[in-house]
């Protein structure tokens, strides 16, 4: 496995045969990369070798040994494999040489990089905590950092069981409340400084002006604003009611979902997975349990592919019809279209509430299988949503909307991403495909069984917020397409290889499991050394990527503009924040 | 085309309205408060309202549905309440929140454990719902539920579980899960006999 997925890069990485060395670890891929070439190795593989996508950056602490390690997953807009390499440091001095310079895209996740691992990227133009707040102790991806009511490296705690008695957390703590504060701490005469390096930065764009004595302002849009789609806030610089420069600020709902997993068993992280992306939590549970397969070396049985795919094609339609809907109400036409969108959504979880037991948290894959089989009647349900009824509800979106004025007006033109900069900036899904790249990991780098599926990959020309409006409406229809392909050859038999198990034994190694979302690309990072538990668990969310290109397409727009742009981005805050 | 696309969208949101009317006369007054009308206004082929009047209406819940656990009993001849659970528990191994307690019942004589609960805790503030433990029971002693009505004025004392408020007959397990419930007996009959055809093999082997 490893040797084919070095194959396509042998050239690039023989070329630079002195300060390239293959990964023999076992069950390891990729090339390990001298830190002083690391970014001459980057422009190379970019620039001669094609690879322009960077599509994950993450880091890994090996404690206890002094070694910090990057790990970086590239892959070219024509499909295939990815060019897997990695940077090692150390974990006392952590730096390494920042590849924004190369890959734009890569900018958010360094910063992710350094806030939780606390690994510095030289070179980086804003390297500021990202998801954590400024001033916050600690780097808590660390394997030596303990959270609060810290029980156990992993679970299960053993005090659960055979002598479990229920003790409530908040019962720990000294001051009664779920808080707890060093002891030379007043919250009240408190005052944060947080801000003040994002505010000295956007000054300094301020003063950059022509010369002449401007009145910029800068303006905070969220934490909580109907516009945002949840707590996420926008810093602008405004020129009159033109966007000068933009920083998004996000972490609100940060919960260290990445912890977590790594304290979890395997199985245990399927229903945390859920709580990502909470739109399409299907999706969410398919990428996942596609790494952990890679890692454990099985395939499913054909229905259970089968069942697979239907789900996650009916969470691609659930979630762009709600997308539909609420980009609508940002352009200010109030609950109507959202509410026929929802009206289609409510059809779709009846559908995984009878399958799953849940309309939203449906905790439904499992390695090697899925949890249950259709019950009586679902199938029925699916094929009469796929030939009849989403059918015609997008058709009757796209007659209510696509010609409406105002939603052209304020559409087009709006938030254009050219395709080298939508590359760039390593965005994923409809925003990638609007800009007129033809990139869908269904086709490109083909999981499950969507070699065997006949769809197309949906790409729009001007890359506006229109065409990705219009991206979205075309993929719910081949996603019906796609269904009623399912539904027609859907065979019977097992739904899982092996019997069910709670504590699957993974093998030790790496894995990039990534499927197409309906956001984007979503990928798990999994770093395995043999036990019950994953040494890194690592979520490359689309949303959260995606906004890194958001500055370039609000500026010189209208703040108006910025809502309508944010919310054809189509980000969920549970996956944004982590 | 200036104006005509807004009278084209308000004529939209007037047909549906219409609709809804049209569709209550169609029914004589039987779509709401009837469970035929119910089933009618959450499928596929409604043009009107979609919307179910709760509480006084329920939408009907899939078999599958899933909230909070409970421990299945059976009821002996003079009441006694016999726990399907023998505290192996993987289910407190398997809860991804971990808000599973399981206190092992020690033998009184011999201080040697027995395979049944002396008691069981589950932190409803805590359960995330997702069903392992039922999933991953070999017992078919812990079940999710269906009630999800569970509101309290006070949490600290509610909402802990133990043995006791945990506890429901097989006859409701029965009731509201069917299908699992015939398919899981029929298994566990299968299973009992083969258990008996290996004890009395057993039994003339040794005799």
């Amino acid at each position: 496995m490893s040797e084919q997925l070095i194959a396509p890069a042998a050239e690039l990485v023989n070329r630079f045969e002195s300060w390239v060395k293959p990964d023999t670890r076992p069950g390891y891929q990729g090339t390990i990369i001298d830190l002083e070439h690391l970014v001459e190795f980057a422009r190379v593989a970019r620039d001669e070798f094609s690879y322009d996508y960077l599509s994950s950056v993450t880091g890994v602490d090996y404690f206890p040994e002094d070694k910090m390690e990057v790990v970086y997953h590239a892959y070219k807009m024509t499909g295939g494999p990815a060019l897997i390499f990695k940077a090692q440091t150390s974990r006392t001095d952590s730096v390494v040489p920042s590849l924004v310079s190369i890959y734009p895209g890569a900018e958010f996740q360094e910063r992710e990089a350094w806030d939780l691992l606390g690994i510095r990227f030289s070179g980086h133009p804003d390297l500021r905590r990202i998801l954590m707040w400024e001033g916050f102790a600690g780097h808590p991806l660390r394997k030596d950092w303990k959270e609060a009511y810290f029980e156990e490296e992993v679970k299960p705690f053993k005090n659960r069981w055979p002598d479990g008695h229920a003790v409530r957390s908040e019962d720990k703590n000294p001051y009664g409340d779920n808080v707890a504060y060093p002891s030379d701490f007043d919250p009240d005469n408190w005052v944060t400084d947080a801000d003040r390096s994002l505010y000295d930065l956007l000054k300094k764009i301020q003063q950059e002006g022509d010369g002449m004595k401007t009145d910029r302002i800068i303006v905070n849009m969220g934490p909580q604003h109907p516009s945002t789609h949840g707590v996420f806030r926008m810093v602008v610089v405004l020129e009159g009611e033109t966007v000068v420069e933009l920083k998004p600020v996000m972490g609100y709902l940060h919960r260290n979902h990445e912890k977590i997993g790594e304290r979890n068993t395997y199985l245990q992280n399927i229903p945390f997975t859920d709580r990502l992306d909470y739109i399409s939590s299907m999706s969410n549970n398919f990428g996942y349990v596609l790494a952990v397969e890679k890692l454990m070396n099985i395939k499913p049985p054909e229905r259970a592919d089968y069942l697979r795919v239907m789900m996650a094609e009916l969470t691609r339609i659930s979630s762009h019809i709600m997308s539909t809907g609420f980009l609508l109400n940002d352009l200010g036409a109030y609950f109507t279209p959202a509410l026929y969108a929802l009206e289609e959504r409510e059809l779709i979880l009846d559908i995984f509430e009878a399958v799953s037991g849940s309309r939203m948290m449906c905790n439904y894959f499992r390695f090697g299988g899925v949890a249950r089989d259709l019950p009586e009647g679902i199938l029925e349900k699916v094929r009469e949503l796929a030939f009849d009824r989403l059918p015609r509800k997008i058709e009757e979106l796209d007659a209510y909307l696509t010609e409406n004025e105002i939603l052209r007006t304020r559409c087009e033109g709006v938030g254009i991403l050219t395709a080298e900069q939508a590359t760039a900036f390593s965005t994923s899904g409809p925003t990638l495909r609007a800009s007129g790249v033809p990139y869908d990991i269904r086709r490109a780098d083909p999981y499950s069984i969507y070699d065997r599926l006949d769809f197309d990959v949906v790409t729009g020309t001007k890359g506006d917020v229109y065409d990705r409006y219009l991206v979205r409406i075309e993929e719910m229809r081949q996603s019906c397409n796609i269904l009623r392909q399912v539904v027609r050859d859907i065979p019977g038999g097992l739904i899982q290889t092996g019997k069910p198990v709670y504590q699957v034994r993974v093998p030790a190694g790496e894995s990039y499991g990534r499927v197409e979302g309906p956001k984007g690309e979503l990928g798990y990072y999994i770093l395995s050394n043999g036990k019950p538990n994953p040494v890194r668990y690592h979520v490359r969310a689309p949303s959260f990527i995606n906004l890194t290109s958001l500055a370039e397409m609000c500026r010189g727009g209208k703040v108006a503009d910025a809502v309508v742009i944010l919310g054809a981005m189509d980000i969920v805050l549970g996956e944004v924040d982590r | 085309m200036n104006g005509l696309g807004i009278l084209k969208g308000l004529g939209v949101t007037l047909k549906h309205f219409i609709n809804t009317y049209i569709e209550d006369i169609r029914w004589h007054g039987k779509l709401y408060g009837t469970e035929k009308g119910l089933k009618f206004r959450t499928s596929g082929d409604v043009k009107g309202v979609f919307t179910v009047q709760y509480p006084e209406e329920k939408l009907p819940m899939p078999e599958e549905f899933r909230f909070i656990p409970f421990l299945v009993y059976e009821e002996d001849a003079n009441g006694e309440k016999d726990y399907r659970c023998t505290s192996c528990g993987i289910c407190a191994k398997v809860c991804p929140p971990q808000c599973i307690w399981i206190f092992r019942a020690n033998d009184p004589n011999t201080g040697r454990p027995i395979p049944s609960p002396a008691d069981f805790f589950i932190d409803i503030d805590i359960c995330m719902n997702c069903g392992l433990c039922a999933e991953y029971c070999p017992f078919d002693a812990i079940k999710m539920d269906h009630d999800f009505e569970m509101a309290a004025y006070e949490r600290l004392e509610h909402n802990i579980y133990n043995l006791e408020k945990l506890g429901k007959p097989l006859s409701y397990y029965a009731d509201i899960r069917p299908v699992n419930y015939k398919r899981e007996e029929t298994i566990r009959a299968e299973k009992e006999a083969a258990k008996a055809v290996g004890k009395k093999a057993g039994a003339e082997t040794s005799g």
